[in-house]
This record gives structure tokens, sequence and C-alpha cells, in this order.
């Protein structure tokens, strides 16, 4: 399936992202990445679990509200349910022991020039891009 | 209170600006990973884009101010190693990432609209991590007997 190269709304969208991690550091301290925040949130639950909740609801709420509004988000799942599900057990293994995910270690840590960050940033680029070309190049599972 | 406020605002947006970007369109993301296929740049702007506002805006809020606004202290990762640990974590969350083209920050802003792949994917995100944390303790407990 192809997707348009969308230079300008994806650089937008970025530095969205980017205004966010900043201003959650600048009001609570922390670092915007998902897999700390959502780990928080799975029992046993941590103290400051309310905050975290805020966040994810904020972050699954807005792009509805934007929908309502009349924007338009392309979305298209070239993926079957079972590999979804092997994929979501894999990814939830692999950010909880590799401590941190895309917006954790892609953006906070590379930002405040983490060798950890780099390190595992570097990784995750890499054996994702060798699965995409496993699965669609030599699997022929072109999707 | 006004800590919840303020981080559901700060999520919202978050969330926002993984919508636009394309973050949470899996065909998107699959399509940047296929350099030899259809391969779709867009998402190294995203990268550039909050990277170089977080760079900026980490440099501005560390330099001006002792501790953030509603809390006592920066909460920074304290801990420095490269280990097998983070390599092989990270390893794996690639391959999940290659596999179904959702990460963990792209998913939960397309809980509202990504019908039933999004939800089979966090449920089965939620459990990995579950799983890794009881399987973590367990190790840890078995270290502590020796």
């Amino acid at each position: 399936m192809e997707t348009s190269f969308t230079p300008v709304m994806s650089f937008a969208g970025g530095v969205l992202i980017g205004l966010a991690a900043v201003l959650l550091m600048a009001v609570n301290g922390r670092i915007a990445g998902m897999t700390g925040i959502l780990a928080g949130i799975i029992p046993p639950l941590s103290s400051d679990w309310a905050w975290r909740l805020a966040f994810l609801a904020g972050a699954a709420v807005a792009p509805v509200v934007m929908i309502a509004a009349g924007g338009v988000i392309d979305y298209a799942v070239p993926v079957s349910l079972p590999v979804l599900a092997i994929g979501g057990l894999i990814v939830g293994i692999g950010v909880y022991f590799g401590a941190g995910c895309t917006s954790g270690h892609g953006v906070c840590g590379i930002a405040r020039l983490s060798p950890r960050s780099i390190a595992a940033t570097l990784t995750f680029m890499l054996t994702a891009g060798l699965t995409v070309y496993a699965v669609r190049h030599l699997a022929g599972g072109a999707a | 209170m006004k800590r919840i406020v303020v981080s559901g605002l700060i999520g919202a947006l978050f969330g926002l600006g993984i919508a636009i970007s394309g973050m949470a369109n899996p065909a998107k993301v699959l399509n940047f990973f296929d350099v030899a296929g259809q391969w779709d740049p867009s998402l190294l702007l995203v990268m550039g884009g909050a990277l170089a506002t977080t760079a900026f805006g980490y440099r501005l809020v560390f330099a001006s101010r002792s501790r953030p606004l509603l809390d006592a202290r920066f909460h920074l990762p304290s801990n420095r190693q490269i280990d097998g640990r983070l390599i092989g974590g990270a390893a794996l969350f690639g391959i999940g990432w290659g596999l179904s083209g959702f990460c963990p920050g792209a998913a939960i802003p397309a809980i509202g609209f990504g019908g039933v792949p999004v939800l089979v994917f966090i449920g089965a995100m939620m459990a990995g991590i579950a799983l890794a944390r009881s399987l973590d303790g367990l190790s840890r407990k078995q270290l502590k007997a020796f």
C-alpha cells in the first residue's frame, strides 16, 4: 500500500510532539516516554498514576476531537490481527527491558544526548528495518 | 489537581502531534522502514521536528529553572550503562514495531479512531509489559536467593 510523502504535516506534527515533551519536563519534570508513562498505570500501579492516566487520556481524546472538528487522519493497517497481537507482545517485552521506545529514547533521550538512548534508537531502527525487509522482500508478504 | 489537568492538556498536544505527523498510521510507518520498496521518508521529518524542538526546549528549561513548575525535581534517568538488557530489549522492540507498524506512543493516540487493530495491539503490548515485569521480578528474587 503506497503512502504519500507529507513533509509539512509530518514536520509540524513532530514540532508538536517536541513541544509536548518540553512542557512535560518544564511542568512535571518528566520524560515524555510512552513506555514509562504506560508502565505506571499497569498494576501494580505507581503512586503517581493519576497524571499518567490524564496524559494518556489527553493523547487518546485529542485526535478524536480533531476528527470531529473536520480534520482528516490517514490510517490503514496492512497487518493481520494475529501478527498485530504477536507484534504487540514483542513490543511490550522489548520496551520494558529496553527501558523506552520511540518517544522516550528516540526523542527525549537523544535530545539530552544520552548515550543509552542513542544506542537503543539505532538498535530498534535497525531491527525494525530488517524486520520489514524480511517480511516484504524475503517472505514475500508485501503489504 | 492542577497537575492532572495540565498533564491531560500536554497529552492532548502529544496526541495531536502524533496524529498530524502520520506516526499513528501503520501503513506509513511500515513504508518508512521499507527503503527497498515503497519508501515514504516522512517520518524523518517527524523525528527531525520533534528532536530539534525538544533539544532546544530542554536546554531552555534546564538553563532557566532549577526545578519544574509542579514538581520538586527533574526526574532524569541516572543509568549510564549500555548493556545487553538495553540492546536486547531495543532489538526486540524494533522487531515488534516492524511487524505491527505500531509503537507505544503512536498506538495510544489511535485508540479513538483505529478500531479493532489498534486495540489488539495495545492489549498485547500491555500484556507484554506486565509479563516482562513479572519475569524480571522473578529473576531478581532468584538472584537474591543466591
